[in-house]
């Protein structure tokens, strides 16, 4: 790929955005107009809001942004537990995510190494992991509720079960495929299994290991919305579908946006972490 | 008669069948020794097992019939008196050439300090010419300082014997050279016993006391020991106009191109694998 002029890249981003808030301006400010019979399952379906007080138009940039300014400008205000601002529901999401994720990390490393080490152990773990991988971590959410009883930590191990296997199998690929000639080099120098394991495998298999736990945070912040939507009270999830019940489509816009620039920053920051670990060979 | 240092008291190294190839027999019968403070080089064309031989001799490969015997006891895997220096460098890409060289130090000496382990690494790193690269990854690094750090990395251990797989095949002929002569010189005032595997008929003449010729595999043999008798000290460009000199050259290059090969399917008669015969080429003369 030929390096681009970052300048010229920005600006062609700045215009994208100029146009598609220009058509989203005009869309709904034409759409403002359309009134009509609501439909009968629609209005069940958006709930007690929209059936008292009709439709409400789809919001323009310029009431999204304002809405947008307001939760910025106060975003950890506590007025019920139904009313809390938007950083707080952030800061309940982003702890939900990082305790799951530390907790798997925990689990999935050490485990990965046992099993990219030891054949045997591989062979027996195998069949669990190919049958439990596949399952919608959401699926898990009746099984943690009815044991733990508490949503809270029923997200947090949910979002445990979801980043517990692209970090297990990456760090057993990595593991395994630890150049021969450099486990030779610590067999020659008589180092340890402890010293081989820290010295020479855990930084051959940093990077890959790293890129297991960057696509395991991805997939907990896509988890983490959905399941907060299924068991409510706070986060970032509880708080567009609490948004969704008062139609308030301005807050559910914003927490949108908000929720892709934090799923964003977690993965540059792990983007950042494995550039620290690679290495050129 | 008296055991040498490093006795080899007949290997064979066999792979059981494998779906789609039979059982193979690399080498076997092989008996060879070297004696103290020698330099040994080992001759033979692609694939007859030279490398296995040497992997087994550094303990990394195991699964080896007979013995290898070194200072009167049977080696029982790899071990720090024995170093490696691998045809493929195999430094350590995540550390610089000084860490690489460090991890051997603290290897031998687990119990000195930081500033103690950075002295012996500067004085091995000023050793093998690499003052300036030190804080070098191997990325970054010519493939001749990458094998000056493998250098480096072996006698950092204050090894016993020093083990070397072609370590200068991948090289250019000027490095090659240059490299030579510094082994050369390290093994000479340090009085390592040396082992190296080389296809280079000229660096054999040039480092070695004796040289192994060995027939081509499968069942491959060594057929011969040749006694390199040019007198020392000999550099790359004096090497060349010993007397005996081309006798001994031509004597290892018709092996190689035609006798390796005749060898390979049936020994003379006379031929003992415990004894295998000395040949002087360059006394003929
Ligand atoms: N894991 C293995 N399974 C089966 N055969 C093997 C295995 N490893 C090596 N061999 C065989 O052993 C023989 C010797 O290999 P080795 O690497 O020792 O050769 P070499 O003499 O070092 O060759 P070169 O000069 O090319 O390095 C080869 O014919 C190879 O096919
Ligand atoms: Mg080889």
């Amino acid at each position: 790929m030929r390096a681009t002029r970052p300048f010229a890249s920005l600006a062609l981003s700045a215009l994208i955005l100029t146009v598609l808030v220009a058509f989203w301006q005009i869309a709904s400010s034409s759409g403002a107009s359309q009134t009509g019979p609501v439909d009968a399952e629609y209005a069940a379906l958006v709930g007690a809001a929209a059936a008292a007080g009709g439709q409400s138009p789809f919001p323009s940039p310029a009431e999204v942004g304002t809405r947008m300014l307001e939760h910025l400008a106060d975003p950890f205000y506590v007025r019920g537990t139904n009313d809390q601002g938007i950083g707080i529901q952030l800061a309940y999401s982003l702890g939900r995510v990082l305790a799951g994720y530390a907790l798997a990390a925990l689990l999935a490393i050490p485990l990965g190494f046992a099993i990219g080490m030891s054949p045997l152990m591989y062979g027996a773990l195998n069949p669990f992991i190919q049958v439990l991988r596949p399952i919608s971590p959401l699926a898990w959410m009746p099984l943690a509720l009815y044991t733990i009883r508490d949503s809270g930590a029923s997200s947090i191990f949910v979002i445990f079960i979801c980043s517990i296997w692209p970090m297990l199998l990456n760090t057993a690929f990595g593991v395994a495929s630890v150049r021969r000639e450099w486990l030779n080099v610590a067999r020659t120098l008589e180092c340890g299994r402890l010293r081989t394991a820290l010295h020479v495998i855990l930084p051959a298999a940093a990077p890959t290991i790293m890129t297991g736990m960057r696509i395991s945070i991805g997939i907990a912040w896509l988890v983490i919305v959905a399941a907060e939507m299924l068991v409510g009270g706070t986060g970032i999830g509880y708080f567009v579908w609490n948004q969704w019940n008062n139609l308030s489509l301005a807050d559910i816009i914003t927490a949108i946006l908000v929720i892709g620039i934090v799923g964003m920053t977690l993965d540059q920051a792990l983007a950042v972490a494995t550039r620290a670990v690679a290495y050129q060979d | 008669m008296r055991r040498p240092f490093v006795s080899v008291e007949g290997i064979a190294r066999r792979f059981p069948a494998t779906r789609g190839a039979p059982p193979q027999t690399v080498f076997e019968d092989v008996w060879f020794g070297i004696q103290e403070g020698e330099f040994v080089c080992l001759i033979g064309h692609s694939g007859c097992g030279k490398t296995t031989i040497l992997n087994i001799l550094a303990g990394l490969d195991r699964d080896y019939e007979g013995a290898v015997v070194v200072g009167g006891r049977e080696i029982d895997g790899p071990s720090l008196d024995r170093a490696v220096i691998f045809q493929s460098h195999a430094l350590l890409p995540w550390l610089t050439a000084e860490a690489n060289i460090a991890f051997a130090i603290r290897s031998r000496h687990p119990g000195w300090g930081r500033a103690r382990v950075a002295e012996a690494c500067r004085s091995w790193i000023d050793l093998v010419g690499l003052t300036g690269a030190a804080s070098k990854r191997p990325a970054q690094l010519s493939g001749g300082m990458k094998q000056r750090v493998g250098i480096a990395r072996a006698l950092a251990v204050e090894p016993k014997i020093l083990l070397m797989d072609e370590p200068f095949s991948a090289l250019d002929a000027l490095t090659r050279g240059t490299l030579q002569e510094e082994v050369n010189r390290i093994v000479a005032e340090t009085k390592l016993t040396a082992f190296m595997i080389t296809h280079d008929v000229d660096e054999a003449i040039l480092l070695a006391d004796r040289i192994l010729l060995m027939t081509n595999g499968p069942q491959a043999k060594i057929a011969e020991v040749v006694v390199n008798t040019l007198p020392r000290p000999r550099t790359r460009h004096d090497v060349h106009h010993l007397p005996g000199y081309y006798d001994l050259r031509n004597h290892i290059i018709d092996f190689l191109v035609d006798r390796s090969r005749r060898l390979a399917r049936t020994m003379p008669p006379e031929w003992n694998p415990r004894r295998v015969p000395e040949v002087r080429p360059a006394l003929a003369a």
